[in-house]
């Protein structure tokens, strides 16, 4: 009685990478995809190309092509004990040593950017920074922001994005050896804004990465988190929540790479939608490179429709080149309300409309519950009751 | 004291091969403080009679009726036959993602109640019931059922039978995928709840085994869709020895 619809099964360990039919599925390797930091270097955006085909790229010109203001982004940071926060130059060493731009829109920012912000987490005791970016006018911008938890470091950085904006940006993300980082990309933009982030991350030997996109607010909003397990018993958690109101369009493009042995992946996203043009697209690939052995790889997509006349596109790929691996697995499903679940809720006394929305906040802070900060955690719970009260959930 | 009269009740589903008829004309009265047991073959009905008083949407009732005190069941939604006093503890639980079980607890006494309950009483009294199931404490920060096992599950459901203090239970094969131990628990839980709120039990069950734990005033042997024999707890012992060989027609197996 479930209307979920299970459109993927977790592949079997050894499985190829594999086509279905229409799918978004890459015309190469993965990681042979083509980077650079320069905007010229790439052609220009036709809005058909499979890295484009489901964004709405009339709406973000500016930014793929425009000329963008490199200034300072508006941001404060938290200051914290063995954190530095700092404005550092193009020629800084810093600056890509996580990854390179793969599109357009992600190059212009580059090329436009005049100065990163860099956060760098030095401290073994655990530290909260909060990067407080309050966008204030619609021009548009480019930014670049480097994180760094040096060895052993332990913290988490929230990146709190709220007010009003037009910007692409590209965010790196350096895990060293060791270390324990939490990287929280939190989207609260108003109802006009657009942001296209791309966030590349490299996680070291032993090193874990929880990277978490949350995005609620914004016109449209594309979030590309890739997460590169460089190091022998990397750890890269891949966490998303979204939620796409009428007219929204929310877009993650996730991309797990497995270099060394050993590694651990876990990519999990969920969303819902409502409203009359409320679109959501999850992109995930994930590969398992020739030296990659033993690895345990696991990622999924749930989408939960709460109306009509809305759009989830949900596209798992998974790119296997050892056979020698723990596991690997994915799923995706987008379906409307379990029946069985609401059944279960008002058996024992729960209102039809109460059941319902302790389903959809429930849905959504399965995703909530793995960030392991108390403080945030309520606030998203408070973020997302407020998007439902909004809705006629039916 | 409550009542549940069921009378003359015949319920049917959508198949894919079509409508199918499965309770053909059941009488049962179940009052408050007696604890019926319904027995039966596979595919005889029980189960289908548990959801047809919880009100679930799979099940149409083409005729007869459901009363708890007079009022009529069939009229109530789902939550609405909660509130009256019914519970429905289901064979096969389901997971609710990312709500608590505190959490979900809380909301549904504060629902059947129409207030909440004072917290200081109510935690008190979560953590008696989950200790008298031997749920460990951390159970109640879990989400709903996720990651339990099938005894976990039970026990569950009988925690909120205890919380939530209906005055008449359905229990469907509460004591299917149960290994001894749990049994003996989840047979105290119910029991004790009897014994403190007067509760009424319509027990389902294929098996005799859970009857040696909670003592049946009435036995129903339930075949083709109704009740095809009546009596006491001697006729569970009966079918103990006997099987369900003699009310089975060839039509009728399976």
């Amino acid at each position: 009685m479930s209307s979920t619809i299970e459109t993927e099964k977790p592949q079997a360990p050894g499985a190829k990478a594999h086509t279905d039919g229409n799918w978004d599925v890459p015309v190469q390797t993965r990681s042979e995809r083509f980077a650079s930091a320069v905007h010229a270097d790439f052609p220009a955006v036709t809005g058909r190309e499979l890295e484009w085909r489901l964004t709405p790229v009339e709406k973000i010109r500016d930014l793929i092509d425009g000329e963008l203001d490199g200034g300072r982004f508006p941001a404060t940071v938290t200051e914290a004990p063995g954190v530095t926060a700092e404005w550092i130059g193009r020629d800084d060493a810093r600056i890509g040593a996580a990854g390179l731009a793969e599109e357009r829109a992600a190059a212009n920012a580059w090329s436009s950017f005049r100065e990163a912000l860099a956060v760098t987490l030095t401290a073994e005791e655990p530290v909260e920074v909060v990067i407080d970016r309050q966008g204030d006018d619609r021009t548009p911008r480019a930014a670049h922001t480097v994180i760094t938890a040096k060895a052993h470091a332990r913290g988490l950085v929230v990146i709190d994005n709220r007010g009003s904006a037009r910007l692409s940006e590209n965010l790196e993300i350096v895990v060293d050896d060791g270390a324990h980082l939490t990287v929280v990309s939190l989207q609260e933009w108003d109802d006009e804004s657009v942001h296209l982030s791309s966030q590349f991350a490299r996680v070291g030997r032993d090193a874990t990465l929880k990277h978490v996109v949350v995005s609620l607010g914004g016109a449209v909003v594309r979030v590309n988190p890739s997460a590169h397990l460089a190091g022998e018993g990397a750890t890269g958690e891949l966490l998303g929540l979204y939620f796409s109101d009428a007219g929204q369009h929310l877009e993650q493009r996730v991309y797990v790479n497995h270099i060394a042995p050993h590694t651990v992946s876990r990519v999990t996203y969920k969303g819902a939608l409502n409203g009359e043009g409320a679109r959501s697209v999850w992109v995930g690939d994930v590969l398992i490179g020739r030296e990659a052995t033993g690895t345990d790889s696991y990622e999924q997509n749930r989408n939960l429709v709460l109306s009509d006349g809305t759009r989830a596109d949900s596209i798992p790929n998974l790119e296997i080149e050892t056979g020698d691996i723990a596991g690997a697995g994915h799923a995706s499903a987008t379906g409307r309300f379990d029946d069985e679940q609401l059944f279960y809720l008002r058996s024992r006394g729960i209102a039809e409309q109460e059941a319902r929305r302790l389903v959809v906040l429930g849905f959504l802070l399965e995703v909530v519950q793995k960030i392991g900060q108390a403080e945030l955690e309520a606030r998203l719970v408070a973020a997302i009751e407020a998007e439902l009260a909004a809705v006629e959930v039916v | 004291m409550s009542t549940l009269e069921i009378r003359d009740l015949h319920v049917s589903i959508e198949t894919d091969q079509g409508v199918k008829q499965i309770l053909r004309g059941v009488d049962l009265t179940i009052k408050q403080g007696e604890i019926h047991a319904i027995m039966g073959p596979n595919g005889s009905g029980k189960s289908t009679l548990a959801y047809t008083i919880a009100g679930h949407p799979r099940y149409t009732v083409d005729s007869g009726s459901i009363t708890l005190d007079g009022e009529d069941v069939l009229a109530m939604s789902i939550d609405e036959r909660a509130k009256a006093g019914l519970f429905l503890a289901m064979q096969y639980p389901v997971e609710i993602p990312g709500v608590t079980v505190s959490n979900f607890l809380r909301t549904a006494k504060t629902a059947i109640d129409g207030e909440a309950p004072a917290l200081r009483g109510w935690i008190k009294e979560l953590k008696g019931s989950m200790e008298a199931l031997r749920m460990d404490a951390s159970f109640a920060e879990r989400n709903v059922n996720e990651g339990f096992s099938g005894g976990e599950k039970k026990r569950h459901e009988i925690v909120q039978l205890e919380l939530l203090k209906p005055k008449i239970a359905v229990l469907d094969e509460t004591d299917s995928g149960l290994d001894v131990d749990a049994l003996k628990i989840v047979s105290e839980g119910v029991n004790r709840v009897k014994e403190n709120t007067g509760l009424g039990v319509l027990l389902i069950t294929h098996y005799t085994r859970i009857l040696r734990y909670i003592q049946p005033d009435f036995v129903h042997v339930f075949v083709d869709g109704k009740v095809a024999e009546e009596g006491g707890a001697e006729l569970a012992d009966r079918l103990e020895n006997e099987g369900y060989d003699r009310y089975l027609t060839g039509s009728t197996v399976g």
